[in-house]
């Protein structure tokens, strides 16, 4: 489903992702975990080209992802993205936050949109905050909004750039839930997240990152028990104490 | 004071009209309305092209920008004033150049508002709308003007109330607005200079003062959406926004 | 509007005019921009002191700020003279001219900018500032000398410098009184020679100059003090 090849990328004279060669299967979820730094962030931002690479090639779906003769809207329409903050239009409804893009992009009619924007929103447990505006909400609201509107696009996978991360301790929970909700629905899942519980819970694989490169890749129940990489080994006792 | 203005106040609010073009402070207040309205447009144009990603965009829309800040309105005025009857081939009254003029103007001022504006947007706000695969020109016209527009109603305010004070150069080529009208009567007084344009100066301190008042209850308004605003962007502070606002 | 007309540039008269009418246009801007900056200076001290001097500032600030500066040209040079008593009048209209009041119009206009500038480049020092200082044993206007004033300086720099970008076209207003400065004489020429593009391409090519000049010399400005943090 998504496949990195040789990636590379610099940041100036700083090397922030060497090498990358890694695959994520239909229905998969994965986990990318590291220390601050590490570059998980740009990597997932490379697959829907928030940011550029310098060298290899990234494929979503078959297609190549930094094809510069291909439009980028429409590749960026068939993979959602969740930022940590949040990133809701403040000016618009919930409801309009949602129906935005399939109204403009895919051309669906107000009704339509609307329609599914409610479905989304009693997914996520929201459908009364549907004339609320972002303001009115709580974080982890906010980011339920954001995980229905990334969803409204249908998109055959999602990708998660620390989702919990900005959130109030109390709110984490409901937002997890979704995301639990979504991977046993069989979507196809990047997570860069620090929840461990949610790993060891949803993930079928953890990636370990450090200094922009994929360190150790195992199923989470291996890397949290017995990693093998001397960093992992170092970042999972961190997390434990 | 007050006897001059018992007197002569018809041709301080409306100039000699019906017997002659519309003047005085009426006039004043149709230029710089048109002056804004008509600029509006512009100065949005030249924001979006400063923050353009085409290099040559932004540089053309940077030189304007500087050219217009470099030189004094009154040359701008000047200039409109013979260059517009070359470009258009009519030769337009001076009240209608001083707008066009001032167009160029505000073109350049409020062009900057607008952008500091556009720049002041969170740039989550632009990647999340391309992330959900909306084009740049969507993304513009759906989710960065609206706001930008509506953040920077307060600089827009400030912008009319220099507008309204620059109008006060358009007698120098013939319009017979009110600093005109005031001349006019000064020409017939000719002792009591002094009244005269004190009052003058009385006169814009009303209008202008009072827009700057109106100006800054729509700064608060905004201020208050805008703090709620920062909720959107996530952070700590999320659930403490909302508390404030 | 034809190419002709630039030759009348090559007369030395009339690069003579452009120039006097430029060095005309740079005593009034560098005589207004120290009036200016000086009172503007002062103002906020004021504004600082207790409750009437800080109304009259005020008032003084909005009084500039919602009249136009041509109209505060006029009734400075038109009828401020009608005030002053019989033997003080007669002097003054023979020996100030138009060149005085100007410059008394824009720098009190300038000045009534520039302290609102400092004022807000105070109020954005952050409190923790002065109180550190005065915590160090500094008295007040210790504190503020050392700390805050060349803090709120720093902050207050690109409106500072812009401020003297403005007094540098506001200088053109001065024609409306007969001061000889760069508008001035562009006018004279196209009235005398009807060679209006030149006349006018001159005094744009002037003030452009000038002002990138100012522009450069801030940021350089800006920079200097700025490396020092």
């Amino acid at each position: 489903m998504i496949e990195f090849v040789n990636v590379n990328k610099w940041y100036g004279e700083h090397q922030c992702l060497h090498n990358i060669n890694e695959r994520v299967d239909r229905g998969e979820v994965v986990v990318v975990c590291g220390p601050s730094g590490s570059g998980k962030s740009t990597l997932i931002r490379t697959v829907n080209r928030l940011e550029p690479i310098n060298s290899g090639s990234i494929r979503v779906d078959n297609a190549d992802v930094n094809d510069r003769s291909a439009s980028v809207n429409e590749l960026r329409s068939r993979i959602g993205f969740v930022f940590q903050q949040f990133n809701l239009f403040p000016h618009l409804s919930v409801k309009d936050n949602i129906a935005l893009a399939p109204m403009n992009v895919h051309r669906t009619p107000r009704v339509d949109a609307i329609e599914q924007a409610m479905k989304l929103l009693d997914k996520v447990g929201l459908r009364h905050k549907a004339d609320a505006y972002p303001a009115q909400l709580s974080g982890g609201q906010q980011q339920r909004v954001a995980i229905a509107r990334a969803l409204a696009m249908k998109p055959p996978v999602m990708l998660f750039d620390e989702p919990t991360s900005a959130l109030d301790p109390e709110m984490v929970g409901e937002v997890l839930q979704v995301m639990k909700q979504l991977a046993n629905d069989g979507m196809t899942m990047i997570c860069v997240t620090h929840e461990m519980g949610f790993a060891r819970e949803v993930a079928d694989r953890v990636w370990f990152i450090a200094d922009g490169e994929v360190l150790e890749r195992s199923k989470p129940a291996e890397f949290f028990s017995a990693p093998v990489h001397p960093r992992a080994q170092k970042f999972v006792s961190d997390i434990r104490s | 004071m007050l006897d001059i203005l018992s007197d002569y106040w018809l041709l301080l609010l409306v100039g000699q009209f019906p017997q002659g073009p519309l003047g005085g402070i009426a006039l004043t207040l149709v230029m710089s309305i048109a002056a804004l309205l008509l600029a509006f447009p512009v100065a949005v144009a030249v924001a979006v092209a400063r923050t353009s990603p085409i290099v040559w965009i932004r540089r053309a829309a940077s030189i304007y920008v500087t050219a217009v800040r470099g030189i004094p309105l009154l040359l701008i005025i000047f200039w409109s004033f013979f260059v517009l009857p070359l470009v258009t081939g009519i030769n337009s009254s001076a009240s209608v150049t001083v707008v066009c003029a001032l167009v160029v103007y505000e073109g350049a001022y409020l062009g900057e508002a607008i952008r500091a504006a556009l720049d002041a947007l969170p740039t989550g706000q632009t990647e999340a709308s391309r992330s959900l695969g909306m084009s740049y020109w969507t993304t513009m016209m759906k989710v960065i003007l609206p706001q930008a527009l509506f953040n920077c109603l307060p600089s827009m305010m400030n912008q009319f109330v220099l507008i309204v004070k620059n109008t006060s150069l358009a007698y120098i080529i013939g319009s017979q607005e009110v600093t005109f009208s005031a001349h006019s009567i000064n020409a017939q007084l000719l002792t009591k200079p002094f009244e005269v344009y004190f009052m003058l100066a009385g006169i814009y301190f009303v209008m202008c003062y009072s827009l700057s008042r109106i100006a800054k209850l729509v700064e608060r308004r905004v201020e208050r959406k805008r703090s709620g605003q920062l909720a959107v962007q996530g952070g700590r502070n999320s659930t403490l926004a909302r508390a404030s606002s | 509007m034809s190419l002709e007309s630039f030759q009348v540039l090559a007369e030395p008269d009339v690069q003579r005019l452009f120039l006097r009418g430029l060095g005309t246009t740079l005593t009034l801007f560098i005589t207004s921009s120290v009036c200016a900056y000086a009172l503007g200076g002062v103002l906020v001290v004021f504004r600082m002191s207790g409750r009437l001097s800080s109304a009259l500032v005020a008032a003084f600030v909005e009084y500039h700020r919602n009249v136009p500066s041509i109209v505060q040209i006029f009734v400075w040079y038109f009828g401020v003279p009608q005030l002053l008593p019989g033997p003080v009048q007669t002097w003054t209209n023979t020996h100030l001219g138009p060149f005085f009041f100007a410059v008394v119009a824009l720098s009190l206009n300038a000045a009534a900018y520039i302290s609102e500038d400092l004022r807000s480049g105070i109020r954005a020092v952050s409190t923790g500032q002065l109180e550190a200082a005065r915590a160090l044993g500094l008295g007040y206007i210790k504190a503020m000398r050392l700390v805050v004033v060349p803090q709120a300086i720093r902050g207050a720099a690109p409106a500072l410098i812009n401020q003297a970008l403005g007094l540098l076209k506001a200088t053109s207003l001065a024609l409306a009184i007969g001061v000889n400065e760069l508008m001035y004489v562009a006018r004279q020429l196209d009235g005398e020679t009807y060679a209006t593009f030149p006349s006018y391409l001159t005094p744009t090519v002037i003030y452009l100059v000038c002002t990138l000049t100012l522009m450069f010399i801030g940021s350089r400005l800006q920079r200097a003090a700025n490396k020092t943090r």
